[in-house]
């Protein structure tokens, strides 16, 4: 049994799976059911002035079959009065002392905004604040969320004003929806930030109905951009987490979410630099219990790799991330097809044929038998035809020789000479 | 399969393959597709079908998540048997049949995603559980059945002592000796039985109870005992030439297809199994995989009234064995030197169903038929153990034990009684899942039991 425990900034928890800001934290029943079914944390539905939400809210992509791939939504923060939300807040706390509750928040670009609604949530108990910076939509048009979000000095600013009263560490919620998110990780950084949390939703349209020529979803005949996030929405959260943890300069923890959805996404979001992860969109689809094998995977995930403490993931791929420049030019890896486990469906072929470098040649052995063979000499490595291959095992890409005299050489590297060498 | 229909010798390399595991495994692609093809449902039907109430969406869930430890240990705390249930359950009748996919598409394959995460425990020799602090309480069990196995783990993890005392040299109960290896192979049900020894039960093979131990010195040595003994042999038909060279009891004759050794060759042979039970078709398949030339099921009823599961039928029926409904046995014929040479049946007819709804059959008057067979195999049930329940002094109906529904005690205190020794008369059901149920609650409740009495006594 290895140990879940965490700290985000000095806010613990008993595993490292938290609630994001969402629906499944807008009350204290469902909160406390999610402690009961196991959640370490909750970052409760991001609380400020009262607002109105609209009907029919949320919309989701199925791809394939595979329901849920991305899920879309146009709804705002809390609309549940203030002082409800604080008293729930207070009452869960009381019955779940060792659990983290962070309080989210959304206020005008105001000095005394801020300050007010911190010292209120903080007077409840709560174990931390996390500034939503992020929301896409409706709040952003009346100046809060992602537009204060995207501009870095309103995100220093309100931060600081944070900062001059908090008590409780201070999470800086991020928007993705900005060219490149360390310019605001870092002014949220020098806002005094104690961590920032990645990522909030991305603007998105989750479809067109072909029938009515509605939007989807409508609200009475009309849409508005809404935000995405769920499993389609990883790669690009995983990289906004690495991009941050690298940087000597954004020197805080994150706290990392966007398409967590099993144990397994979160030890990636952890490997790559999150002190812990928050999760929204799997809880919608499935309820709390999927925390239970969360847990468990992760558990044994840790056992199997002997590893005592969750913590000791932390960062550990992440100097393995760097720039491209840095990537070594003369490395090469090479599709190899094991005829015994191909089925022949020609896949490979038909992809680097028409989409790639025309290497897997569609060949007969003496018996007359289909087979595919890749020409390794011509193979760039692009991994095309093992990502379009349907069976396991079937192709495998092999690190092949090096060419001969060739040693490891990066873009940088070869600039760096090129130019001592008085060459353009 | 090898068969030899037209041949007259099968070679021990086929009868080998031929009981072999015949349901091959999911490859891993198929599981994970098949894992991500669950709805997950809350409050899910499957659940509440399986009798050892495994949390099947759970179990399901890990696999798609790749937690594969989690998925065995979800689905063996629920079943000590689960590796064994995956492959003889009658999915169809349980969790399968309760998908709710079945009115959308088709089921989950619960069973075979349920082989792949136990395949996958046996395969890395996973220990899943540990056993608890020693308690010093020192329980008795007779038989090492799914029933026996599954008391014993867990009063093992609630940290009891316990003793099974096993009649055959090998634990495991009908999983091991009686259920065909082309559906069950002997290393599933090992594997069960090693779990639950390593949890430091003690098994004491070759011991009869009744013979080696008494049932007194039992109830005498240990602070509780569970009766988990099965059922007996298959009785006598009551018809002349049953003591003929080639009459057989379907239980014996299954037992030794699973010894391995093959001493058995039916090349040429033509049998004939009494009985449309499980049993029964087991025999039949066993004796087409030995090369028997020809195979009948001889049963005085019809294809409606057969016991035997609707997938064991279909299974019968694809290798090759005929039916004979509506042929009552009535004599066996022998040569001179004792072997059989033919079977005499008479037929029957359907008259107006009896009170317990079924319809009757009677003899048709002269109309008998000799089936040309040099093998009987009587699959017509399995004898009751009045000898032992008797020796333990509990109350029986016609050798079925009378229980209380939810502790599985006996009308005597500190004895319980699991499994197929308490089936029967409308109680209980004769499946390895159920054995392994009622195991489990037979357990706690003998836990509840000695652990009220030591915070009295303390
Ligand atoms: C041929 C056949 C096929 C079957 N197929 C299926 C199937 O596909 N699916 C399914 O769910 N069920 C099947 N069953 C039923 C299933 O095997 C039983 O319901 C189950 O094994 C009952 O478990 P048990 O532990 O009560 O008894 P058993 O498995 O019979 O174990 C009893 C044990 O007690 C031992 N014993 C008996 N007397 C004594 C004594 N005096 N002292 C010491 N030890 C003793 C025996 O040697 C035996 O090991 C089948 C049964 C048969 C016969
Ligand atoms: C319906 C819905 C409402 C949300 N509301 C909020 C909110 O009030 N405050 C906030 O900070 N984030 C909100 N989010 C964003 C989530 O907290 C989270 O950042 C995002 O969903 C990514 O995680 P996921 O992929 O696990 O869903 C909302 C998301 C959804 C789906
Ligand atoms: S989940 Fe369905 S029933 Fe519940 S609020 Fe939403 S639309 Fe209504």
């Amino acid at each position: 049994m290895a140990n879940l425990e965490t700290s985000l900034a000095g806010i613990r928890s008993p595993n490292p799976f938290w609630l994001a800001s969402a629906p499944p934290t807008n009350s204290g029943y469902q909160v406390q059911r999610a402690f009961e079914a196991g959640w370490g944390g909750a970052v409760w539905k991001t609380l400020g002035d009262p607002i109105l939400n609209v009907s029919s809210r949320f919309a989701a992509t199925s791809f394939n079959g595979q329901a849920v791939a991305g899920f879309n939504n146009i709804e705002l923060i809390t609309d549940r009065p203030l002082e409800v939300n604080l008293r729930e807040i207070e009452e869960t706390k009381i019955k779940y002392p060792n659990h983290a509750i962070i309080a989210s928040l959304m206020v005008e670009p105001n000095q005394e905004k801020w300050h007010e609604i911190v010292k209120m949530v903080e007077a409840v108990g709560v174990d931390g604040l996390e500034l939503n910076f992020g929301c896409p939509h409706g709040m952003a048009e009346r100046g809060m969320g992602a537009a204060s979000g995207q501009v870095p000095e309103l995100v220093k600013q309100q931060t600081a004003w944070v900062k001059e009263v908090a008590q409780t560490p201070v999470i800086v919620k991020l928007t993705p929806n900005i060219t490149d998110i360390t310019f605001t990780a870092k002014a949220a950084v020098e806002g005094g930030a104690d961590a920032v949390s990645m990522i909030n939703t991305i603007n998105s349209l989750a479809g067109v109905d072909l029938d009515s020529w509605n939007t989807v979803p409508n609200v009475a005949g009309k849409g508005a951009h809404g935000g995405y996030c769920g499993p389609a929405v990883k790669p690009i959260a995983l990289n906004m987490v690495a991009e941050c943890a690298r940087r000597p300069d954004i020197n805080v923890p994150i706290s990392g979410m966007g398409g967590v959805s099993s144990w397994k996404e979160a030890a990636e979001f952890m490997l790559m630099g999150a002190s812990n992860v928050q999760v929204c969109t799997a809880a919608m689809h499935h309820g709390f219990r999927i925390v239970e094998d969360m847990i468990d995977g992760l558990n044994n995930y840790l056992d199997e790799k002997q590893i005592g403490s969750v913590a000791e993931l932390v960062g550990k791929t992440v100097p393995k991330y760097s720039d491209w420049g840095e990537l070594d030019l003369n490395y090469r890896v090479v599709a190899q097809i094991d005829t015994e486990t191909c089925i022949n469906c020609n896949k490979c072929h038909i992809a680097c044929e028409d989409t790639s470098h025309q290497c897997i040649d569609m060949l007969k052995d003496e018996q007359g038998n289909d087979f595919l063979q890749v020409r390794e000499d011509d193979c760039v490595g692009c991994n095309l035809c093992s990502i379009v291959c349907p069976v396991d095992g079937a192709i495998e890409m092999v690190e092949a020789p090096r060419k001969t005299g060739e040693e490891p050489m990066t873009w940088n590297e070869r600039q760096s000479l090129v130019s001592m060498m008085g060459v353009k | 399969m090898a068969t030899n229909q037209s041949e007259a010798w099968i070679s021990v390399e086929d009868i080998k393959a031929n009981f072999t595991e015949a349901h091959p495994a999911l490859k891993q692609k198929d599981a994970v597709d098949e894992a991500n093809r669950c709805l997950y449902c809350y409050d899910a039907p499957c659940i509440t079908a399986c009798p050892t109430d495994i949390d099947i969406p759970a179990f399901i869930k890990k696999i798609a998540s790749g937690n594969m430890k989690g998925s065995a240990v979800t689905i063996m705390d629920a079943n000590p048997s689960g590796a064994s249930c995956a492959r003889v359950c009658p999915t169809e009748e349980l969790c399968e049949g309760a998908c709710v996919l079945n009115h959308a598409s088709t089921p989950i394959m619960i069973g075979d995603l349920q082989r792949y995460a136990t395949d996958w425990a046996i395969k890395n020799e996973q220990v899943l559980f540990k056993k608890g602090e020693d308690t010093k309480q020192h329980i008795a069990i007779v038989g090492s059945g799914p029933a026996g196995l599954s008391a014993a783990r867990e009063l093992a993890r609630f940290g009891h002592r316990v003793t099974i005392y096993e009649a055959s040299a090998e634990a495991g109960g009908l999983n091991t000796y009686g259920i065909v290896s082309f559906r069950l192979p002997k290393e599933i049900p090992a594997w069960e039985v090693k779990q639950v020894k390593d949890l430091g039960v003690e098994i004491k093979t070759n011991t009869i109870v009744g013979k080696d131990i008494s049932a007194a010195e039992l109830t005498e040595q240990y602070h509780a005992v569970i009766i988990a003994a099965g059922m007996g042999k298959v009785p006598t038909l009551g018809i002349d030439g049953e003591e003929l060279e080639g009459v057989r009891d379907a239980i014996e004759f299954v037992k030794m297809t699973k010894s391995g050794k093959w001493e058995e060759n039916l090349s040429g042979k033509k049998v004939a199994v009494i009985g449309a039970g499980n049993t029964a078709v087991d025999a039949a398949t066993c004796s087409v995989r030995l090369g028997a030339e020809n195979v009948k099921m001889v049963y005085r009823r019809t294809e409606k009234e057969m016991t035997a599961y609707a997938f064991e039928y279909e299974f019968a029926k694809q290798d090759g064995i005929e039916f004979k409904w509506l042929s009552a046995p009535a004599k066996i014929e022998g040569n001179s030197s004792g072997e059989v040479t033919g079977l005499l049946v008479n037929k029957m007819k359907l008259e107006a169903a009896g009170e317990d709804g079924r319809q009757k059959v009677k003899a048709i008057e002269g109309a008998t038929e000799t089936l040309d067979v040099d093998l009987v195999i009587k699959a017509i049930g399995q004898e009751r153990l009045n000898p032992l329940i008797e020796a333990f002094e509990v109350t029986h109906s016609d050798g079925v034990i009378q229980i209380d529904e939810t502790t599985y005690a006996t009308s005597k205190t500190g004895v319980y009684a699991i499994g197929d020794i308490i089936f029967g008369k409308g109680q209980g059901e004769a499946m390895v899942v159920s054995a392994a149920q009622q195991g489990k609650k037979a357990a706690w409740a003998i836990h509840s039991e000695l652990t009220e009495n030591a915070v009295h006594s303390a």
